[in-house]
């Protein structure tokens, strides 16, 4: 399946370019390249983790959340993680995040949605925590580039007592 | 090392909890206390089968019939609000073979139904049918035993709502004691109530209980734990150093419970505005102040407004009034992990903009996705596995301020008071040591 893009009619996404995309960005967070993964944002976009167990519509104006990030938070928030006084993540954990079941769910007004499983591990200290769940992308097209407008990473468990923090970009 | 003998139980010599030596301005607290299973299993019959603990809130049972279901002191509760409209706390088990009654988070119900015989029981715990209810001898309905089985005891003050499991304890108002001057700070911030926002954090870390007691209290760790989190807060245009008060002092309330008061650079939804809140900030947090000084003069309405409080509630309940208000309580489920559950809570009639703000400022800081609360817990967790040396390295350090006349919040007087009440709850009968113990 691939979407037809509003406005750019003759612009379409498909699945497969979608996936590379996807696992470009795993990638990047799997190497801790965090100022590379933050590039493939849109200025002014938004980064959210809901609480685990969350339905999709979900609010973070009326619900707390674990992560709602505004697009100046999330550059502040790889700022952070790229400093040794960021002591949870310092040394880096290691990671390893695997995407799959990748849908393009249709086009938006400036673009189009998507959604992938997903199963996140973070190793640290002789201990690896796993978290599972599902993502939420709005995307757009920059000239022949996909970049990000809003991500929700939902974790699909009943509550984080095994994992403790969202410490890292699930 | 001097040895302590124990109280009237059958207990062996130990070592002692705690070093308490006034003379020195030494506290020390012995390591084993965050990692020995039978220390855990003391604190649950000597700490949390006699304190008053906390349930939830009144705004997370808006309507008869509404539900929840929560893990309190280890037990398995229901709470709900009954057709008289009073809120009612519930072990979760049926009395029949003992299953879980109540499946769900939470909900609405006319009853509850055990799925597995179908017992069923109205919204007051009594027994209302029972297949094949002809063929027992006793009818089931008057005795009381048939019956869901209530908490021992269940109070709220201003729609706060613990339980106890001992009978016998002192009444809640008692026990909060001097608590309540600093509870009313907070439930004083709306005219019509608090609420809890919707949802909750809920984390385990493996860390001893204690341990977040004493970081939710810790002024001292504010600078070199949480460097970040003051970066960001210049990067988004708070300016340290402005704190509009200079209080910073704890204060002891009675019954272990204790408070830190002190400024801060951070915003206030009540109501202290900074300047990314830009000059509509200022106008909506001068508003707030207006109504608070109305209400209670100018000196309270400042105080509300511009002090920041972390109070711990002994033994596990604390409610930070900071750049946004959180409840929290947490309980271990081995000697070195605990589970954490957070809420947030605010006045029901906050603006959409200024609740906003509030939870912008609440996950800045706080919980397992802020810029702050995973480095405490790594701290505590580091702490932990530290402990794996206690043969060789036995005792903590809690001394900093004992011999100063005013401490401050970054001294550990608040802490002392703590491992005071839990050494005193813990050794009925037996003082800590003071003197030469411990080295």
């Amino acid at each position: 399946m691939s979407a037809g893009l509003a406005g750019t009619k003759s612009l379409t996404v498909t699945r497969a370019q979608l996936e590379d995309f996807l696992y470009e960005e795993a990638a990047l967070l799997d190497a801790w390249q965090l100022e590379e993964w933050l590039k493939l944002f849109a200025v002014g976009a938004r980064y959210l983790v809901p609480p685990a167990g969350s339905a999709d519509d979900v609010d973070s104006a009326t619900t707390l959340f674990y992560v709602a990030d505004d697009y100046h938070r999330l550059s502040e928030r790889v700022k952070r993680l790229g400093k040794k006084n960021a002591h949870v993540e310092f040394p880096h954990s290691k990671c390893r995040h695997l995407v799959t079941n990748v849908r393009i769910l249709g086009g938006t007004n400036d673009g189009f949605s998507a959604t992938s499983n997903f199963v996140t591990y973070r190793s640290k200290r002789g201990v690896t925590e796993t978290y599972l769940g599902h993502h939420l992308y709005e995307l757009c097209l920059q000239g022949a580039d996909i970049r990000i407008t809003k991500k929700t990473s939902f974790l699909d468990t009943d509550n984080i007592n095994d994992q403790g923090k969202v410490s890292i970009i699930i | 090392m001097t040895a302590l003998r124990s109280d009237h139980e059958a207990r062996p010599i130990i070592e002692p909890y705690i070093v308490d030596d006034d003379q020195r301005g030494l506290f020390r607290v012995n390591r084993k206390v965050f990692v020995d299973p039978a220390v855990l299993a003391r604190e649950r019959r000597h700490i949390f089968d006699t304190c008053w603990l906390y349930v939830g809130h009144e705004s997370e049972l808006t309507s008869r019939g509404d539900f929840l279901t929560r893990t309190v002191g280890g037990r398995e509760l229901i709470v709900v609000r009954g057709k008289d409209n009073n809120i009612r706390a519930f072990f979760n088990t049926c009395p029949h073979r003992g299953a879980m009654v109540c499946r769900e988070k939470q909900g609405n119900e006319k009853m509850f139904r055990c799925f597995y015989h179908a017992w069923a029981f109205d919204l007051q715990g009594k027994l209302i049918t029972r297949p094949g209810t002809e063929r027992y001898a006793t009818d089931g309905s008057d005795d009381g035993i048939h019956d869901l089985v209530p908490v021992p005891q269940f109070d709220h003050y201003r729609g706060l709502y613990f339980l106890n499991f001992d009978r016998n304890a002192v009444d809640l108002r008692t026990y909060l004691a001097g608590a309540i001057e600093y509870l009313d700070l907070v439930m004083d911030q709306s005219e019509v109530g608090m609420e809890i926002v919707g949802g909750s954090q809920e984390y385990g870390f493996a860390a001893n209980w204690k341990l977040l007691c004493e970081n939710s209290i810790d002024g001292y760790h504010g600078g070199p734990t949480h460097a970040t989190y003051f970066d960001y807060v210049i990067a988004t245009g708070g300016q340290l150093g402005e704190n509009l008060v200079t209080v910073s002092k704890p204060h002891q309330l009675g019954n272990g419970h204790t408070v830190i008061e002190y400024g801060a650079p951070w915003g206030r939804p009540v109501a202290k505005s900074v300047k990314a809140w830009g000059e509509q900030g200022d106008n909506d947090t001068a508003a707030l102040r207006a109504r608070l000084e109305a209400r209670f003069g100018r000196e309270r309405a400042e105080r509300i407004s511009y002090t920041n409080r972390n109070m711990l509630i002994f033994p596990n309940l604390v409610i930070n009034d900071i750049m946004a208000v959180t409840i929290r309580t947490f309980f271990p489920d081995a000697p070195n992990h605990q589970n954490v559950t957070a809420w947030a809570l605010a006045p029901k009639e906050e603006s959409a903009l200024m609740r906003e703000r509030r939870l912008y400022n609440y996950l800045e800081f706080l919980g397992p996705g802020g810029f702050a609360t995973p480095d405490d817990c790594e701290a505590l967790a580091l702490c932990q596995r530290g402990y794996n040396n206690l043969t060789m390295a036995g005792w903590n350090d809690i001394s900093k301020g004992m011999k100063l006349e005013n401490p401050n919040i970054e001294d550990e007087f608040q802490i002392r008071i703590f491992w005071r009440e839990w050494n005193r709850r813990m050794s009925p009968g037996a003082q800590a040591v003071v003197g030469d113990a411990g080295k």
